[in-house]
């Protein structure tokens, strides 16, 4: 299920600001790569030209290569719509669709592209709502809005809304932002389990939590406000946090800055 | 001492306070002496002794208070009173229009009035209905609604969800320009495009046309409110789930500001239902009941309002008033209806 993503010479604009300049990494299989870097330096642009979500916003564009094992997702004739199918995304604010019900939302992804029997589906939600390890709080609610869930809910909900459609790779833009610790917790033991069946990029503020969750760490930085967003180094999460081999890294994850 | 010109410090946070009853006492008082001042002064209109007692009400209310509670609250009470005044401004006229037209219309509101058509009743006869005008009222709006509601929620949609430079300015820009359009302007232009250069006949579908015309802006305007009120992390949620983009629209975006978009159709609905001229112009009137709304003339409320009081007798006025107060309910009903359904939409 899981593939590998091959970032070369990427540029990402927005009209014609350059947010990120030549950006080159590779992403491994089943393994969580985590993003850091101070706000502003194109961490969730990056995050976005992956999934071919960047181009969603107005001016939004992008040059250079992103390879998933052997296509190009900025080649000819790519659809964005099947990129998405194969690369999911999860949100900094849960954000569930609130006229759905627990069940509904799950399936949304399912239900949205196509027809599917109602044991098929039933399987499906409940084996993406233990994926998600929400099953048990929300077995008896599935009919329920899901927006009358718990923020931290509502995350593992988006979480297995993700996961229902079967993904090769799962994008997650500062997913536990917005959640207290208890359902940060909840989260990241939720990361670790799926990391056996998806390649997993994390974009977080929380240095922490990228040392807890990761296996590498890229860590992104801006020159100055109004320059574009640069990769500074990858490499394995423990060499990143305890010897990394550019200064300003290090600089950064002392918090001698930013 | 350095603090000499500093305010006394308050012993205590508890200041005086005037009771509840205040307020309604100020509103009585200023009542009875703005009658007795009028009284007084010989002055015989309604609106004149109402003045002046509004006037003391602000005024009583503000010095009592200074004296009494302090600067501040004396500002707050006269901002509430001033509140209060200009509420009972905007109510006054709208109640009493709806009493007038309630103890008028009843006289000859009943089931037969509602059943029944002028066919044979002269003006000024007592007897006939507007079962013509009804039928009438309801194929034209009808008919409007299902030529502006598509048109209108589907420029909606491309305004908001797609359109982008030029094309999408000048729509906006035209709509803003419809928005400002007179309805006997809108009638004027029906009947120069419809009736003299097509050579079609008066119609109830002449009138739904013009009708149309002044609905669609508005049906833009709310829907693309609506439409812009769906936060954007849906449609990405949405997007990036592998949704292609008109389903998106159609199953996310769509189910979220239904409850709005249905309201604002109403609210169209109501305003064109009111509408005289451009049926006066393209309807023609009939005092028979024609249900084909595709040929020969029809009524409709507005003009049968109109009409029955240009008739000028007894038994006319009183049609005419029944059929205002049957008017204003259905705007009423369409009213209520559009609320029930929001809520009833609304996302949880």
């Amino acid at each position: 299920m899981a593939k590998r993503i091959d970032v070369s010479g990427l540029n990402a604009y927005y009209g014609s600001f350059l947010a990120i300049e030549d950006i080159s990494m590779t992403v491994e299989p089943r393994s969580v790569t985590a993003f850091i870097g101070p706000s502003g330096c194109g961490k969730s642009t990056f995050l976005r030209t992956l999934n071919r979500m960047h181009e969603v916003t107005p001016g939004g564009r992008v040059d250079g290569k992103v390879m998933l094992d052997d296509e190009n997702l900025y080649g000819a004739g790519i659809d964005p719509v099947a990129v998405r199918r194969e690369v999911g995304m999860v949100f900094q604010r849960p954000n569930p669709f609130p006229t759905m019900s627990v069940y509904d939302n799950v399936a949304a992804g399912l239900r949205l592209n196509g027809k599917y029997k109602k044991s098929q589906l039933d399987d499906i939600v409940e084996k993406s709502l233990k994926g998600a390890n929400l099953w048990n709080e929300v077995k008896d609610r599935l009919n329920k809005p899901g927006s009358g869930l718990s923020g931290g809910q509502q995350q593992r909900l988006c979480i297995a809304r993700a996961i229902a459609v079967e993904p090769n790779v799962l994008l997650m833009d500062e997913p536990c932002s917005a959640l207290d610790p208890i359902s940060t917790l909840a989260i990241e033991d939720l990361i670790g389990e799926l990391k056996e069946r998806f390649t997993i990029v994390i974009v977080t503020h929380n240095m922490q939590q990228a040392a807890r969750v990761s296996d590498r760490t890229a860590f992104f930085n801006l020159a100055a406000v109004g320059q574009p967003g640069k990769l500074i180094e990858i490499d394995d999460t423990e060499r990143i946090f305890s010897n990394p081999s550019v200064q300003a890294t290090e600089d950064y994850i002392s918090g001698r800055f930013g | 001492m350095s603090n000499a010109t500093l305010s006394p410090r308050r012993d205590s946070l508890r200041g005086a306070t005037l009771p509840k009853w205040f307020a309604w006492a100020v509103a009585a008082g200023s009542l009875a002496l703005g009658y007795g001042i009028s009284a007084a002064a010989g002055l015989h209109s309604d609106v004149q002794w109402a003045l002046i007692a509004a006037v003391l009400f602000v005024v009583g209310s503000y010095a009592v208070s200074a004296k009494i509670e302090g600067a501040r609250q004396a500002k707050d009470r006269t901002a509430t009173s001033l509140v209060w005044v200009a509420f009972l401004l905007a109510v006054t006229p709208l109640a009493s229009l709806l009493w007038e037209t309630a103890e008028r219309g009843v006289k000859v509101l009943d089931g037969y009035f509602l059943t029944h058509s002028m066919g044979v009743v002269a003006d000024a006869e007592p007897g006939g209905g507007i079962y013509h005008a009804l039928l009438g009222t309801l194929e034209q709006v009808g008919l409007a609604a299902l030529i502006s509601v598509p048109v209108g929620v589907l420029t909606a949609i491309y305004l908001v969800e797609y359109g982008r430079g030029k094309l999408a300015k000048a729509v906006t820009f035209f709509v803003d320009v419809m928005t400002g359009i007179p309805s006997i302007v809108a009638g004027l232009f029906i009947l120069s495009l419809w009736v003299l250069i097509l050579k079609m006949g008066p119609s109830g579908f002449a009138g739904s046309l013009a009708l149309s015309i002044l609905m669609i802006p508005v049906v833009v305007r709310s829907t693309e409110e609506m439409l812009k009120l769906v936060p954007n992390e849906l449609r990405e949620a949405s997007l990036a789930l592998g949704v292609p983009k008109w389903r998106t629209i159609l199953k996310v975006v769509l189910p979220t500001s239904i409850g709005g978009i249905i309201t604002g159709i109403m609210l169209a609905v109501a305003r064109i239902t009111g509408e005289t001229a451009p049926v006066l112009l393209l309807v023609w009137g009939t005092d028979f009941i024609n249900a084909n709304p595709f040929q020969d003339p029809q009524e409709s409320l507005p003009m049968y309002i109109y009409l029955q009081f240009g008739a000028g007798s007894d038994p006319a006025y009183d049609r005419a008033w029944a059929a205002a107060l049957t008017l204003i309910a259905f705007i009423m009903i369409l009213n209520l209806v559009a609320r029930g359904i929001a809520r009833w939409k609304a996302p949880r």
